[in-house]
């Protein structure tokens, strides 16, 4: 028997004795012969507890990770540092094990952590409502689409060519099978052409969707977007897809007349991992509430007035609404939106502050510094955040292998002459200039 | 259950009750029931044209979102305001508390709608 499986072969037999057959084969009598596979499965011999890991461990050996190198990869994901309270308190027992509870009253304290964390969203953001999380950037803008359409129920969907290419793909599977007209505006000098806006917008537009900073590491210019909309009489939402440690330092989204804010929270205390698991976050108005997607929590008096949370607003989720559910969504990125909400709480507003500055002014110094050398230049002269691109007369994939043997990933390599690099916190003045030096010596 | 037998009902538990060529609908004490404690009513807009058995709104509860259906066809021409407010008015007196005013497209839809004897008995076969 396998010491990782529980049962003894004497559980086994009576088990199968009291369901009334002799083996376990006799369960699959059902199934044709001919269809049957005959043999056992190609697997490997079974390993000790010694030679497991052994092997896990050769085999974890060749990650080279962010944490070995220098590392400028962003593009949708950021190595922000994780204060080491985020994973000691997120690993309880308590939360680690938890599943999005199914009789939710009973976790008090599963649902007081998400309504703190829908809180911090809307603090975040400015907005009135948000809700327990969604798997991820890209889906909750193609939510967030969705939940325009049941506003307005209008179909035509207008997304800048400066979002994330990868949440631009999401939103136009999720078009496709609604039956929503995906229209691209075309952007210019890196961000949103609003003059282009402005002759896509009608009023069978359904929604608006920009990304700030955009997927070029550019700060949109949001209030020309909202003028531009308000140009054409429609009933089309606003969305704007925001990096939510930039809001340290700029304007609320609520603040310039979003409908809706989504996002990815992966920067707010989660690992880079491996591409996911991220975390998605929505948050909208009073008007908006009834049509948001997923879990809300709600805070209420029991029965002997103490202070309780519920799950709120279920009528219109897919487990009791069905196909006219406002979205299929009936989960929530419950770890990785605790271990966002310990983050902000840890960092407070001070912290987050201070993150995102250093984040910026380290950016712009690595990018003063690399636009001043022969044969690299940045590509957009537009205000940014924490990522730049830079257009290099050598190629990019020759700049970024030379660059990985010196432990520095040098970024996204966006074509053979562009490579968009963002930097963090964790980057210090030593990190930047030997960047700078290795990329004067390739250029 | 009560019925006010001046009334036209529907399959769905709407109501109807006309003032010359226009409609007030609304949902029946045995929806009303069904439903628990009513939380919010979505209609459609003043001015929109609605035909009869296609949308109408839908009526939350705390436990279910029903869709209600038009049972004749017009145009909206008020909408229940007060139930933004007490949409559990809906609850409390659920002939009262009408949901919306139509004016009738086609006058002969009517007879296809239960009288208040068939609505109660209908309403017992369901049981």
């Amino acid at each position: 028997m396998h010491p990782y499986l529980p049962h003894t072969s004497e559980d086994i037999t009576k088990m199968l004795a009291m369901i009334g057959v002799s083996s376990i084969d006799d369960l699959f009598e059902d199934i044709p012969e001919n269809i049957r596979l005959g043999r056992e499965l190609n697997l490997d011999e079974s390993l000790s507890e010694i030679e497991i890991e052994a092997k896990l461990r050769q085999l974890a050996s060749m990650n080279d990770t962010v944490k070995d190198n220098i590392s400028f990869i962003g593009g949708g994901s950021y190595n922000h540092y994780i204060p080491a309270i985020i994973k000691h308190l997120a690993m309880r027992q308590e939360f680690s094990t938890a599943y999005t509870p199914y009789q939710p009253e009973l976790s008090q304290g599963t649902l007081q952590v998400i309504f703190e964390y829908q809180s911090m969203i809307c603090e975040l953001t400015g907005m009135d409502v948000s809700n327990a999380s969604l798997y991820d950037g890209g889906t909750s803008m193609a939510e967030a689409v969705f939940m325009a359409n049941h506003v307005n129920k209008k179909n035509d969907v207008l997304v800048s060519k400066s979002v994330n290419p990868q949440y631009r793909e999401i939103v136009k599977t999720y078009a496709r099978f609604k039956g929503l007209n995906y229209i691209e505006i075309d952007i210019k000098d890196g961000v949103t052409d609003t003059t282009d806006l402005e002759s896509k917008i009608s009023s069978d537009s359904s929604c608006v969707i920009i990304q700030t900073p955009n997927y070029n590491g550019l700060v949109e210019d949001v209030a020309a977007v909202r003028i531009s909309m308000d140009a054409v009489k429609n009933k089309a939402q606003f969305i704007v897809s925001v990096n939510p440690i930039s809001l340290a330092l700029f304007e609320a989204p609520a603040n310039y007349g979003a409908d809706i804010v989504v996002g990815e929270g992966q920067s707010l205390g989660n690992s880079v991992q491996f591409g996911g698991p991220y975390l998605g976050f929505i948050a909208s108005t009073k008007e908006n509430m009834r049509r948001m997607p997923g879990r809300i929590v709600g805070q209420t008096t029991d029965l002997d007035g103490k202070r309780a949370f519920v799950l709120t607003l279920q009528a219109r989720e897919q487990h009791i609404r069905r196909e006219k559910a406002m979205s299929n969504i009936t989960s929530n990125q419950g770890l990785n939106a605790l271990m966002a909400t310990i983050y902000l709480a840890t960092m407070g507003k001070t912290g987050l502050l201070e993150v995102a500055k250093q984040s910026m002014y380290k950016a712009h110094y690595l990018a003063d510094s690399l636009d001043s050398i022969n044969g690299i230049a940045l590509t957009y002269k537009q205000p940014f955040f924490n990522e730049f691109m830079i257009t290099t007369d050598e190629d990019a994939n020759e700049i970024y292998n030379q660059l990985t043997s010196k432990g520095i990933f040098a970024g996204v390599i966006i074509d053979e002459h562009h490579i968009l690099m963002a930097v963090t916190e964790v980057h210090t003045k030593e990190h930047l200039d030997k960047c700078i030096h290795e990329m004067e010596v390739i250029a | 259950m009560k019925v006010i037998k001046t009334l036209l009902y529907t399959k769905n538990h709407e109501w109807v009750r006309v003032e010359g060529d226009e409609a007030y609908i609304g949902i029946t004490d045995y929806a009303q029931h069904s439903m628990g404690d009513i939380v919010y009513v979505e209609t459609p807009e003043l001015d929109d044209e609605v035909k009869a058995s296609e949308y109408l709104g839908v009526v939350e509860s705390v436990k279910a979102a029903s869709d209600i259906y038009a049972p004749i066809s017009g145009k909206v021409i008020e909408i229940n305001e007060q139930l933004e407010d007490t949409p559990e008015s809906i609850n409390e007196s659920p002939y009262d508390a009408y949901i919306v005013k139509l004016s009738i497209a086609n006058k002969s839809e009517l007879d296809d709608l239960f009288n208040g004897d068939d609505y109660e008995v209908y309403c017992n076969e369901i049981e």
